[in-house]
């Protein structure tokens, strides 16, 4: 097994948050993993991405290569288009369909509609309302991880126990609306 | 097997603490940054007394691990590439000296420039000082290096680099620890003729520096971080620190069976290198940053068996990936989208709210009032001032450059001469430059950017801020009544307006203090707050 995963959004917006919580489901799993994370100045509202490798066997490289991620997991609609040439023939694409709007010359949502819609079978997501709905607009990303759950190679219940490892210092009521929120985000990939 | 998930920066953190250092040395810098930090956070160094607090820059920080090191004990000092440049006289003349409790120099090089101003490669700095450098190529091995290098560092007595890369310290992965060992006990002895490097010490020293180098050879071919990969054809690769990962997935990902000869341990081992030499036709050279050692293997004269960033077979500059190491081993690139023409590049911003954007708002006012309108700045979140909307800064060079810069501009004729600089650079680098404006009394205005941080990197313990500030320029001379105070906040832009004109006016050194909280560590204050219920 080996998953190549690229997590995308704008700095600030805690890509690094669903990062934790698939980090954690594998190491428990006995998975090799690697990781790369963007920090300095691009935190600060730029581009971000992290690549996540997670396999059963020996990971050399920190980077993904082009053409061969399994999953493209963005927080923000245009953000999951920059990273295209990294997905694999068959690969995914998850996305928030909330725009982060930052920087002149933003495209309108239908022409970034219609290119993630030439990718295979995207799953497009209402992160925000699906959080509202699961008690806080805060877990969006919970959400956005639910709906990529099916890609990332690692069962249901360990992503659950991640999540309650990661916002188990947070209290019951943070941990409840998080695992909400994944399960709310996950209904719209079984369906 | 308990593995922890730790960024390589993490793992030469915990490999220092577990290899008993009684001190952490450190300006932040990225890719440098969470070393520090996550010594700092650590509850097992806290246990242990291991002090780790901010140095004001990279010089002071690796002096005084060089003086930990003469009291016996066991140091790291970490920064960027750039900072070592910092600290190079400081670290050079430590390979004179000599070290007496381990010294380890952790240097996180930024190929690329994700977060920096060159790509310089650190590894220039280990030949030119001729003490060993270690690059392993996984966190793992970062964590394991570390006891290597503390051991290295006491057996000859001599600093030794560990250096990695943007790609490996920011990126996790699985550590397992080992136990760790106890700290060093105090041990200071006299050795003037070692430490005191008047000219008849010092040339003694130099000696014995270049008497040592075999040895540090012979050490190089019998450590671990050197190792020959079995392989067949006449195609061999030699695989330098993160390089070795690429070449490895490149194999595995199309079944490439060359030879390679991975190197974690400088100087080079030469009979491992003589011998993938002369078993290939050809040899690909992979190192991430200068082509240190190609350059080494070409020779003046040139060979024709080297193939790497020199000839075009791997750009000349830039990271490694997977996909240039394949390329360069004659592997057809897959079939991969493209990026829609539609996606717009998305350039860091000044955070919504952040005082920097309401300083820059009125120094932009006062400098359109002027026909020149130069702005000389510096290396923090303040360098986004060059970026649209404000485009209000004209230089950002090295750490301090802005007054000096500002300072020779205004020596030229310039005026104003400005200069615009952090709480925190300016206790880097800034100090000095301003006493040579005092002394020459030269016309130029510090605006002080003062949001009590070290913000660029995450929001450090600045070395000078707030009453501090104040009180350091006037202690180096600048006129009191030339030391302004100004709140960069929307509702005080025509105040700071009124003050920024009256001293780009003023014929001589004035200091104009912004000074307003950095909005994130504000942000981050009040969850600490609101987290510990306080």
């Amino acid at each position: 097994m080996q998953k190549n995963i690229i997590l995308a959004g704008v700095g600030g917006q805690g890509i690094l948050t669903i990062a934790a919580v698939i980090d954690w489901a594998a190491l428990n799993g006995g998975l090799e993993i690697r990781q790369a994370e963007v920090h300095g100045m691009s935190q600060r509202g730029g581009a971000v991405q992290s690549h996540l490798r997670i396999a059963d066997h020996e990971l050399f490289a920190d980077l993904i290569s082009l053409g061969t991620a399994d999953l493209i997991l963005s927080v923000e609609p245009l953000e999951a288009l920059r990273y295209l040439p990294y997905l694999a023939p068959g690969g995914r694409v998850v996305t928030s369909l909330e725009p982060f709007v930052n920087m002149p010359g933003y495209p309108a949502m239908e022409e970034i509609l219609s290119e993630l819609g030439k990718t295979d079978r995207p799953v497009l997501v209402n992160a925000a309302e699906l959080a509202r709905q699961s008690g806080s607009a805060r877990a969006s990303n919970m959400v956005m991880l639910g709906a990529a759950a099916p890609f990332t190679g690692i069962g249901t219940e360990r992503l659950e126990a991640g999540i309650e490892a990661l916002f188990g210092g947070k209290g019951r009521e943070i941990i409840d609306i998080n695992i909400m929120a994944f399960r709310l985000g996950q209904q719209l990939s079984n369906t | 097997m308990n593995r922890q998930l730790l960024l390589g920066a993490e793992a030469v953190a915990q490999g220092a603490i577990d290899a008993g250092i009684s001190g952490v040395y450190a300006y932040p810098g990225t890719p440098s940054t969470e070393i520090t930090e996550f010594i700092q956070r650590s509850k097992e160094a806290r246990e242990h007394g291991v002090r780790s607090s901010w140095s004001t820059n990279e010089k002071t920080a690796y002096e005084a691990a060089l003086g930990m090191s003469y009291a016996g004990k066991r140091s790291l000092v970490c920064m960027k590439h750039v900072g070592l440049n910092v600290a190079a006289d400081a670290f050079i003349n430590s390979a004179i000296t000599g070290v007496n409790g381990g010294l380890v120099l952790a240097v996180a090089d930024d190929p690329s420039m994700h977060s920096s101003q060159n790509e310089q490669d650190s590894r220039f700095y280990g030949k030119f000082a001729m003490v060993p450098v270690l690059e392993p190529s996984s966190q793992q091995e970062l964590y394991d290096a570390m006891f290597h290098a503390f051991e290295l560092s006491e057996s000859v007595e001599l600093p030794v680099i560990v250096r990695m890369t943007t790609r490996l310290s920011h990126s996790r992965a699985g550590v397992v620890r080992r136990k760790a060992l106890e700290q060093n006990a105090l041990l200071a002895e006299y050795a003037p003729d070692r430490y005191v490097l008047m000219p008849h010490n010092a040339r003694v020293q130099y000696r014995h520096l270049l008497e040592l180098q075999p040895l540090l050879e012979e050490l190089s071919e019998s450590s671990f971080l050197n190792q020959p990969v079995q392989g067949l054809g006449p195609v061999g690769v030699i695989a330098f620190g993160i390089g070795y990962n690429y070449v490895m997935e490149a194999r595995l990902a199309y079944g490439i069976g060359c030879r390679v000869l991975k190197i974690g341990q400088y100087p080079l081992p030469r009979p491992q290198v003589n011998e993938l030499f002369e078993a290939c036709d050809t040899v690909l050279v992979v190192e991430e940053g200068y082509p240190v050692y190609e350059e080494l293997f070409r020779g003046y004269f040139g060979s024709s068996k080297v193939r790497g960033r020199m000839d075009g077979t791997l750009p000349r500059a830039g990271e490694l990936t997977t996909d240039l190491v394949a390329a360069a081993l004659g592997v057809e690139p897959p079939a991969r989208a493209a990026v829609p023409g539609i996606v717009v590049n998305r350039p860091p911003e000044l955070c919504k709210g952040c005082g920097h954007r309401d300083m820059f708002d009125a120094i932009n006012i006062v400098m359109k009032e002027h026909k020149e309108n130069h702005v000389f700045s510096d290396i923090g979140c303040y360098t986004l001032g060059a970026l649209s909307p404000y485009n209000a800064i004209h230089t950002c060079v090295d750490m301090g450059a802005s007054i000096t810069m500002a300072k020779g501009a205004a020596d030229a004729g310039l005026s104003p001469a400005v200069a615009v600089i952090g709480d925190s650079t300016f206790a880097h680098s800034g100090m000095t430059g301003l006493l040579d404006a005092i002394n020459d009394r030269t016309p130029i205005t510090v605006i002080i950017a003062d949001n009590d941080t070290t913000a660029m990197t995450g929001g450090q313990h600045s070395s000078a801020s707030g009453s501090k500030l104040v009180d350091i320029c006037r202690g180096l001379g600048v006129d009191e009544r030339h030391i302004r105070l100004i709140v960069p906040l929307k509702q005080h832009l025509e105040k700071n307006v009124a003050v920024l004109r009256e001293e780009f006016d003023y014929d001589g050194v004035s200091v104009v203090i912004a000074q307003r909280e950095c909005i994130e560590s504000a942000a981050k204050k009040k969850r600490r707050a609101a987290a510990t219920g306080q």
